[in-house]
Formats: C-alpha cells, sequence, structure tokens
C-alpha cells in the first residue's frame, strides 16, 4: 500500500499498460513532451519513444477516427481529448463510428480504443472547459463510459478500459487530479459495469459518480451526526451501470438520491430514477431527488461556479426530502 | 501488362457493373431496403487500385463503395446478401449498402458519413507503419467530401507522420446535387502541393493507367512510408442515389458519359491487343452466372431474427 494522487495513478495505470501490451499506444496534444495539459502522461514519451506516444496536432476529430481505425488495424489505441469540451469535436468518429463498427459489420471485429477526457469545474475554467457530458456518450450504444472517484480506481478502470475490446471513455475529473489516495500493492481488477459499495447504510442511499462520490460522502456524514446511516454507492461506470447493486441497496434503505456534477435535466440521474421508479417502485418511501447543475452553462466566476457545482450541504437537502 | 492481366482487370470492372446493374434492377422491384448509391461509370479506379494491393492491405470506403468492396475481394453472395438485408450478409444484414464491410479482406467498411473514411484510414496506416509489415491502407472519397474539415486534418497529419496512406479521390465533378466546381474554392493538386504530398492525376476511366499510377505509388510507400494522393478523373452516370431523377443535369452531359465508359473503354483496348467477341462473351457469360447464382442465393436466404437485435452491441455480454 502506497499513497499516490489521481494524476500519478492514471500515469502508472498508462506506463503498465504500455509494458504489458506492445500494440498499446497513446495519441493526443501534446501528451508527450509536454506530459499532457494535466500531466497524466508524463515521462511516457522518454519510456517508450515517438513509435508509442504521438504528440498529435490539435485535430480532436482526426486524433478520434485514427484511434478508430487503428483499433480496427489490430492495434490498442489511448486517445487523450485535452478537456471534455472538446469531444464535440470527435462526435462523428465516437458516435457513428467507433460505437456501431462491432454491429453494424455483424460482430466481425471490433473497436478496442480508450479514449480518456477529463470533465468537471471547479477550476473557474469557464463554460468550455468544465462541462460534464458523459450522459450524451451513455445514451449511444455501442460505448462504454466510466468515471472514477478516486486515485486506486482511476488505476483499476483505466487498466478495465484498456483490456475492454470494445471502446470505452474514461472519464476523469479535473478536480480529483491532485486527490491522495491509497493504491494497492496489487491493484484491483474491477469489472466495468460493477459498483463498488463507498459507504454503507441502512437509511438512504445515495448512488454518485467520480466527484459527486466525495460529495455525497461528506454529505452522509452530516446525517451520520444526526443517526441517519447513509449508504453511498460508486457507480463506477455509467455504462453500463450497475442496476441490480442500486437495486439492492434501495430494497434496504427504501430511500434513493442520485447525484452527479453534470446538468441534472437530461443526465445519467434520470435514467437511474426512471429505471429505480420502474422496478424499484414497491420499495420507495419517498421522492426520488436528484441533485446536479441547473440548466445553465457552467460559469466562470468563483461564486458562480460555486453555487454551480453540486456540493455536500445540496445532498443532505436532498436526503432530508426523500426522508421526510 | 500482359493481356491476360488486362483482361483480368476487365473481368473485375465487369463485376461490379454486372452485381450493380443487377442491384438497380432489385431496388427497383422494391427488393432492396433503404438507399442504394450506384458506382456505376467509376469501375475502373477500385479495380485499377486494387490491381496493386495484398488482402493485408486495408482500405476504407464511402456511401458509394460497391465497387471499391468487390474490388478488394469480399464474397459475392455475402456482398448481395448484405445489401438485401439478409442473416447471410457479410455484417448479418445490419449494414447494408452503405456500411458492407469484411475486415478479413482489409476492407473496413463503407461510410454513411462524408469524409469519415479519411481518419478511419489514416489510424489504419498508423498502425501499419507501427506493424513494420510494409503493409499500406487506401481510402476512397469522392470530390464532394473536399469540403470537408476532415481532410484538411488527415493530410496534415498523413505528411507529418509519413504514413503509408493513399488518397483516392474519385473526382465525378458532382458534390450529390451539385457541381463540385460551386462548392470547392480550390483543387486537390493545389491540396497536395500544399502539404508537400506527392499527388498524380489519371483518367480514372482508363484502367490501366489507374493500375500503373496505384502500383508505382504503392510500391514507393511500401519501401518507404509516405502518403500519396492519386486523383482519378471519372464519371458519375446514375443520379445521387437510385430514384433520383437528375433534374439538376445537363442531358448532353449525361449524353457523353457513354463515350468514356470504362468498361467499353477496356474492351476497345482488349479487342486492339487481339481479344476478338467471342472470348469477350465469354468473359461476360462467366461474370453473370457469378451475379445470378450469388443473387439467387441472397435472395433465398432468410431475413435476420427479430431477437438478434441486442447481438455485437458489445463484445462481452452485458453485466
Amino acid at each position: 500500500m502506497a499513497e499516490t494522487r489521481y494524476i500519478k495513478a492514471v500515469n502508472q495505470a498508462l506506463k503498465d499498460a504500455m509494458r504489458d501490451d506492445p500494440t498499446v499506444f497513446l495519441i493526443g496534444e501534446d501528451i508527450g513532451a509536454a506530459g499532457g495539459s494535466f500531466k497524466a502522461t508524463r515521462d511516457l514519451l522518454d519510456l517508450y519513444g515517438p513509435e508509442r506516444v504521438y504528440d498529435a496536432p490539435i485535430a480532436e476529430a482526426a486524433i478520434t477516427g485514427i484511434a478508430v481505425g487503428a483499433a480496427l488495424t489490430g492495434m490498442k489505441p489511448v486517445a487523450e481529448i485535452m478537456f471534455m469540451d472538446f469531444i464535440t469535436l470527435s462526435m462523428d468518429m465516437l458516435v457513428n463510428q467507433a460505437a456501431k463498427a462491432r454491429s453494424m459489420f455483424g460482430g466481425q471485429g471490433s473497436v478496442p480504443m480508450v479514449l480518456r477526457t477529463p470533465h468537471g469545474g471547479g477550476l473557474n475554467a469557464g463554460p468550455q472547459h468544465s462541462q460534464c457530458l458523459e450522459a450524451w456518450l451513455a445514451h449511444v450504444p455501442g460505448l462504454k463510459v466510466v468515471v472514477p472517484s478516486n486515485p486506486a480506481d482511476a488505476y483499476s478502470l483505466l487498466r478495465a478500459a484498456i483490456d475492454d475490446p470494445d471502446p470505452v471513455i474514461v472519464v476523469e475529473n479535473k478536480a480529483l487530479y491532485a486527490m491522495k489516495g491509497e493504491m494497492p500493492d496489487t491493484p484491483e481488477r474491477i469489472e466495468i459495469g460493477k459498483a463498488r459499495i463507498a459507504r454503507p447504510g441502512r437509511d438512504a442511499t445515495v448512488v454518485a459518480y467520480g466527484a459527486a462520490v466525495g460529495m455525497a460522502e461528506a454529505a452522509a456524514e452530516v446525517m451520520a451526526a444526526e443517526g441517519v446511516e447513509v449508504e453511498v454507492i460508486d457507480l463506477r461506470s455509467v455504462q453500463p451501470w450497475d442496476e441490480a447493486c442500486v437495486l439492492e441497496s434501495l430494497s434496504r434503505t427504501h430511500n434513493l438520491v442520485v447525484v452527479h456534477e453534470a446538468v441534472e435535466a437530461f443526465g445519467v440521474g434520470a435514467e437511474i430514477a426512471a429505471r429505480m421508479a420502474d422496478i424499484g417502485f414497491d420499495e420507495l418511501d419517498g421522492p426520488i431527488v436528484r441533485v446536479g447543475a441547473p440548466f445553465a452553462p457552467s460559469p466562470f466566476g468563483k461564486t458562480l461556479e460555486e453555487a454551480y457545482r453540486p456540493n455536500a450541504d445540496r445532498i443532505v437537502a436532498a436526503l432530508r426530502r426523500t426522508l421526510a | 501488362m500482359t493481356p491476360k492481366e488486362r483482361a483480368e482487370l476487365y473481368r473485375r470492372m465487369l463485376t461490379i457493373r454486372r452485381a450493380e446493374e443487377r442491384l438497380q434492377k432489385l431496388f427497383a422491384d422494391g427488393l432492396v431496403p433503404g438507399f442504394l448509391h450506384l458506382s456505376i461509370g467509376q469501375e475502373a479506379v477500385p479495380v485499377g487500385v486494387s490491381s496493386a494491393l495484398t488482402e493485408a492491405d486495408t482500405v476504407s470506403s464511402n456511401h458509394r463503395g460497391h465497387g471499391h468492396t468487390l474490388a478488394k475481394g469480399v464474397d459475392l453472395t455475402g456482398f448481395f446478401a448484405e445489401i438485401l438485408g439478409k442473416a447471410t450478409g457479410l455484417c448479418r444484414g445490419r449494414g447494408g449498402s452503405m456500411h458492407v464491410a469484411d475486415l478479413s479482406k482489409g476492407m473496413l467498411g463503407a461510410n454513411g458519413i462524408v469524409a469519415a473514411g479519411l481518419p478511419i484510414t489514416t489510424g489504419s496506416a498508423l498502425a501499419h507503419r507501427m506493424q513494420g509489415k510494409g503493409n499500406i491502407a487506401v481510402v476512397y472519397f469522392g470530390d464532394g467530401a473536399l469540403a470537408e474539415g476532415l481532410v484538411h486534418e488527415c493530410l496534415n497529419i498523413a505528411k507529418l507522420w509519413s504514413l503509408p496512406i493513399l488518397f483516392v479521390c474519385e473526382n465525378n465533378g458532382w458534390s450529390e446535387f451539385s457541381p463540385t466546381e460551386r462548392q470547392l474554392a480550390t483543387s486537390l493538386d493545389r491540396l497536395g502541393k500544399a502539404y508537400g504530398i506527392t499527388y498524380r492525376e489519371v483518367d480514372g476511366n482508363v484502367v490501366e493507367e489507374v493500375a500503373r499510377a496505384a502500383g508505382k505509388l504503392v510500391a514507393g510507400m511500401r519501401k518507404a512510408p509516405a502518403p500519396a494522393i492519386l486523383e482519378c478523373r471519372t464519371t458519375r452516370v446514375r443520379g445521387h442515389f437510385e430514384g433520383d431523377r437528375q433534374d439538376y443535369r445537363d442531358s448532353d452531359e449525361i449524353a457523353a458519359l457513354d463515350a468514356r465508359d470504362p468498361i467499353r473503354l477496356c474492351a476497345e483496348a482488349l479487342m486492339a491487343a487481339g481479344l476478338d467477341d467471342a472470348a469477350l462473351a465469354a468473359i461476360a457469360a462467366e461474370v453473370e452466372a457469378k451475379i445470378e447464382a450469388a443473387t439467387e442465393a441472397a435472395l433465398a436466404a432468410p431475413l435476420p431474427e427479430a431477437g438478434d437485435i441486442l447481438a455485437d452491441v458489445y463484445t462481452r455480454a452485458e453485466v
């Protein structure tokens, strides 16, 4: 067990995957000589050379399409899109090409590519460098989307994504990059689609992913002081998501709150709430309450951004509402 | 080129022509679901280019991709079955005309999105370069695709990284329903010059010219990976899709296309080299028999089971 940081865990996962499989290579903007905008790929150019670490021009659509074509030709590319906001430029390659190739070609092959990209606010990066757009991708059949909430998961989920035969989007959180955490000597092998109980509880369930997991844990602390035991589920993967785990928890706690940093409307939380309102209807003792960002572009200014992002207080308020 | 080699190119072109004519008829009879974009008049391009390729080389194509697909050597029955939406199709009836692929033959797929094949093929060329086996990648696209931003991104990266990719532009003068001269402020030769990429222009309706130019470019990039552009001046005889009445085209222009028919030009060259009518008729009979057998088998094949709708969305079953 050693302490590491989220960004270092990402770096270690890339380093280990490249060591274990010569077909793994990296492509992205400034990932080589500069080591990446957030230093996720630091030292990897020196370690593996320019034939495996490609400093790409600023051309997100081509970067993503090159990953698709290389994956169809026997390689395992890991592309970095510097900010999740920029995947707007990659969307045809993700949605019409990567996601559909296997099904559309009758299962002849697959697209074993990974696309890493950071989402989230907290850096006052403004409306075009802070968005959480994972629900768009989770809506597309053929894509998988994982969102690690801590350093150990950042390592294990990225390794699982690289091992996966299908396209996986690994959404990291900028505000978590400096987060410290324990890295087990033998990192966990995570199955994409399985959630983790981050904190057990019996009175209410909070489902979260990414940075919202920490906010949910903080809210659970507040409630615990009042004698309310809140269970926190870290989804880890939003596509596929662990419906069985959420339903099982709901059947014990009978109250459900879903939290994410992304805009609340039409988000991942809407899907979870809809499914639980259907298959978990008989278990519910209160309304399913969502906590997310308001329906506005993510603002730049400090006071505005603080008000925009979900936090423990808003999760506590949501819990009080469903428990009332 | 020996007479035998030339006759083989003729046979391959005629296979594409007769296959598309058969599809045209099946479409008119209401037996082809969805859209159908025919490449009648453009057969010399994929046949000429493919004469320089091995099975391990990869190609990707566009919405007008039947010729590219057949020229890469895919199974004729599987091809017909796919376009008819049958369970025995190359893609099990899930892709159709605009998405035929055969990864085992290096055919990475036709594509319904204009210019989408360029980055995919650029990535395939990168994989070839990393694998170091001397394989190359070919992307077919039309002049209409030149207005897409990805063309710029891919020419730039292919040159920067010395990728073994042949950009084959089938310039038929039409961007869907509009003349390309109204859509494009530049030309491909100028783009090639701008990026420092080797550029060749050929009469895309003379199969030997295409084959010779492609052969030279491909041999060069196998030895030393580098991109090249091959612009083939060709002719779109049919509309953008079947059912397009082409009211926007001048009837004189369409009437003049016959004189440039690549199959007719090849037949004339074969006759000039000594082949007689009987030899050409024998090739035609052989091609037609194969097309008919493939069509019959495809027509008789079952439709996909509705229960298969979730199959192959992912490689592993959902958790």
